[in-house]
């Protein structure tokens, strides 16, 4: 185990993740007003009608498809009589369909992005950092997914490397053996997607975490006193 | 019954002149900042004219406000909760920037560093967007006093099915001009398009505000707002509105666009309404009932049960006795001259409209009509303004309620010259406004003298609560870092790309007090 290894495979996932949950509890707790989805919608709808929500939708399915690919071990999919070559078919339809409808919306925004002006000028440096990662993250994720895994007669079954691994971080036990014996590609993609994870908090990316599903339940009309009762106010 | 209070305005058509002072004195106060360049709080456009954004007024277009389902229930007329997350990536109804306008600003250093030449410097137009050369070819006033003619004033979506009545010629054409702000709605269709919970209705004064740390930009608001008073500012991804300028409004002085209007045709003061009869008001089924539903919701401050039931909810005696005062009951309800502005959307907005007494038509006579100078009911139908144009904008197409105020106005107008120059009072006309003579000159007085004090019947918030007061720092509008609204100390955090010093803010009078106070008492 050299120290490239651990420093790959053990301390950059453990700092990017608590980049993460503790990023996004500091942003959370002084950063409110900063806090939004950032939208250039009033710069450009027209594209964005089919690209933001094809992203999103896309973005959303392949994030399914990783838990169930990474949390779901191969002893479970053995034990109820799911084959290899069953599993692999289900994961890289569903993932290809997933991961084309992401890329399309992900090409189109990055499309606007370039080339509309007023867009352009509302991009920030943060913004930049999080595009060109979701260029390595989305595009090789789609070429494992179809490229590599439809084309190819025998297909890198990540389940017995990576997906060790992954999950052996969870119980503190890491599997560095398993990740450094995995195909190269799928490691640039793990190691991108931890970077990815320790800028989020620092991004707009956080709006994922105000998905406003309280909506669905709340009332329309809202009122709000301007001296709330002396005892529960808030104060600052 | 639950009695709540609303600010509320009133806005007489007759004396605006169109001078704008409202809009850039709001413009310079709330929204002269990097990423509201577009924005106007408050507006004036020309009637008939497209407005800004271009067409507003067309629902079916933009989708804001409420409307009926099938089964006669009140509903976004945008669609639902789930419509709205499930298109929440992109909302299908917002405007672009091009139809509010690209905002621009000229390169005034040429005018200091050009090289001596034959021809004067010119300082060009650039982009506030991108920074570049741009040609000027829309603003917020582009049609301003018809300008463009036949071509852009057509285009009002009000004018449809007035076509025949309606000339664009020179000697026919007709225009006036209507100031905008927020409506301030009892029925806000943007707090309830709001995904985050972030736009609120104040319990006490009834004026909107976008709360802007829980805002999370989804633009539902600006899209749900009929009368597209709900911005993006597009530098710090939040909506902004107008705040009806509450630290202004709390210290009893009148609005900024108020105070500075320089025809004095704003009024400002409260009404007491029922706020458990607002939906059903709002849901009557008959678009032309609306108004008067509207006017059932109000509450007479007179009536001894109401002053009970609105103590009981905790209003101060002293907002009871500015609400007896208040010039927006006599002129919206009590001798109802003061339309609300397109009522069909649904939202009871709280921002009403004298309609203007325009005048009669040069072709009278030509019509075989009898010009007698006394008889101003009968030219009420041969006004320059159509009647239909008026009532599609203030009565929901209902002709009858505006013929009816236009009367009210004309009588009083009869009554007055009739006093000052024969001084005789003719009751008959009084009668006829349905209003006794007493009446009739209060009216007078409030229309045309219209009095600072009896403009503005403004009460103040209350220092004894204003140790909660203090509480309210960060939950207003608009009140962040480098933010004009603040209500109270923010922390500066100089925003390095803008060019505008950041300063504390302006430090109201009743905070300072407060803070002191409290000092002392610690």
């Amino acid at each position: 185990m050299s120290a490239g290894s651990i420093l790959l495979w053990v301390i950059l996932p453990y700092a990017a993740a608590a980049t993460f949950a503790v990023g996004l509890w500091w942003r959370y707790r002084t950063d409110q007003f900063g806090w939004t989805s950032g939208s250039t919608q009033m710069f450009e709808s027209r594209i964005l009608g089919w690209a933001g929500p094809a992203f999103h939708y896309g973005a959303i399915a392949a994030i399914g498809g990783h838990v169930i690919g990474l949390m779901i071990p191969k002893s479970f999919t053995d034990a109820i009589g799911m084959s290899e070559s069953t599993y692999r078919w289900f994961s890289a339809i569903a993932g290809a369909v997933a991961g084309a409808v992401c890329a399309v919306g992900f090409v189109g925004l990055v499309y606007r992005r370039a080339t509309n002006v007023r867009v352009r000028r509302a991009t920030s440096r943060t913004d930049l950092g999080v595009y060109l990662l979701l260029v390595v993250l989305i595009g090789l994720g789609c070429y494992l997914t179809f490229g590599h895994n439809l084309l190819t007669k025998t297909p890198y079954d990540y389940r017995e490397t990576m997906s060790e691994w992954w999950r052996s971080l969870f119980v503190l036990q890491p599997d560095v053996a398993a990740a450094e014996g995995a195909n190269a590609l799928y490691q640039i993609h793990a190691i991108i997607a931890w970077a990815f994870w320790a800028l989020f908090p620092f991004s707009r990316l956080v709006h994922a975490f105000s998905i406003p599903v309280q909506y669905l339940g709340r009332p329309y009309i809202l009122y709000r006193r301007r001296w709330p009762a002396a005892s529960g106010g808030r104060r600052r | 019954m639950r009695v709540k209070a609303q600010v509320a305005m009133v806005m007489n058509l007759d004396k605006c002149i169109g001078c704008h002072t409202c809009s850039v004195t709001c413009k310079q106060v709330w929204t002269n900042r990097p990423g509201t360049e577009y924005v106007w709080f408050n507006n004036v456009e020309t009637a008939p004219g497209q407005g800004y954004p271009r067409q507003w007024t067309d629902q079916e277009r933009w989708r804001g406000g409420w409307e009926l389902d099938r089964r006669g229930r009140l509903r976004l007329k945008a669609g639902g909760r789930v419509k709205k997350l499930l298109t929440i990536f992109s909302n299908p109804d917002l405007p672009t920037i091009d139809d509010y306008y690209e905002p621009w600003t000229y390169d005034y250093e040429t005018l200091v560093t050009a090289p001596l030449s034959d021809r004067d410097p010119v300082a060009r137009p650039h982009s506030q967007l991108t920074g570049r050369p741009m040609e000027v070819t829309w603003g917020p006033n582009w049609d301003e006093g018809l300008a463009g003619g036949p071509e852009l004033a057509t285009a009002d979506p009000r004018l449809r099915g007035l076509e025949e009545q309606v000339r664009m010629t020179y000697e026919q054409a007709f225009m006036f001009f209507l100031p905008r702000i927020c409506e301030h709605c009892l029925n806000p269709s943007c707090v309830a398009s709001c995904p985050s919970g972030a736009m609120y209705k104040r319990e006490e004064d009834g004026i909107v505000l976008v709360d802007q740390e829980r805002c999370r930009g989804w633009r539902y608001c600006v899209s749900g707002c009929p009368y597209k008073k709900v911005y993006f500012n597009h530098r710090t991804g939040k909506a902004e509105k107008c705040t009806l300028c509450y630290p202004r409004i709390e210290q009893g002085q009148p609005t900024i666009c108020s105070e500075t209007c320089v025809g004095r045709i704003r009024y400002l003061g409260l009404v007491l309404y029922d706020a458990d009869r607002v939906e059903a008001a709002a849901s009557v089924p008959d678009e032309r009932d609306l108004l008067g539903a509207q006017r059932s919701v109000f509450l007479d401050p007179e009536d001894p049960e109401v002053r009970a039931a609105a103590r009981r909810e905790g209003i101060p005696d002293d907002w009871l006795e500015h609400a007896r005062r208040s010039p927006i009951y006599d002129l919206a309800i009590r001798w109802g001259v003061a339309l609300p502005l397109h009522p069909e959307f649904r939202t009871l907005p709280m921002v009403w409209y004298v309609p203007p007494l325009s005048p009669v038509v040069s072709t009278l006579e030509a019509d075989g009509y009898e010009a007698d100078p006394d008889d101003v009911f009968g030219a009420i139908d041969h006004l320059r303004i159509p009647l239909a144009y008026l009532a599609g904008l203030l009565a929901a197409g209902d002709v009858e309620q505006v013929r009816g105020v236009l009367h009210r106005l004309a009588a009083m107008r009869a009554y007055m010259r009739k006093r000052e120059v024969l001084g005789e009072t003719d009751a008959s006309l009084a009668a006829f406004a349905g209003l006794s003579t007493g009446e009739l000159e209060r009216m007078y007085r409030l229309l045309a003298i219209a009095d600072y004090g009896d403009r503005y019947v403004i009460p103040q918030a209350h220092a004894e609560m204003g140790d909660r007061l203090l509480q309210q720092q960060g939950t207003c509008g608009l009140d962040f870092a480098g933010g004009p609204g603040n209500c109270g100390a923010v922390d500066p955090r100089p925003d390095t790309t803008s060019p505008v010093v950041p300063t504390d803010g302006e430090r109201f009078h009743l905070v300072d007090l407060l803070e002191r106070e409290e000092h002392r008492g610690a």
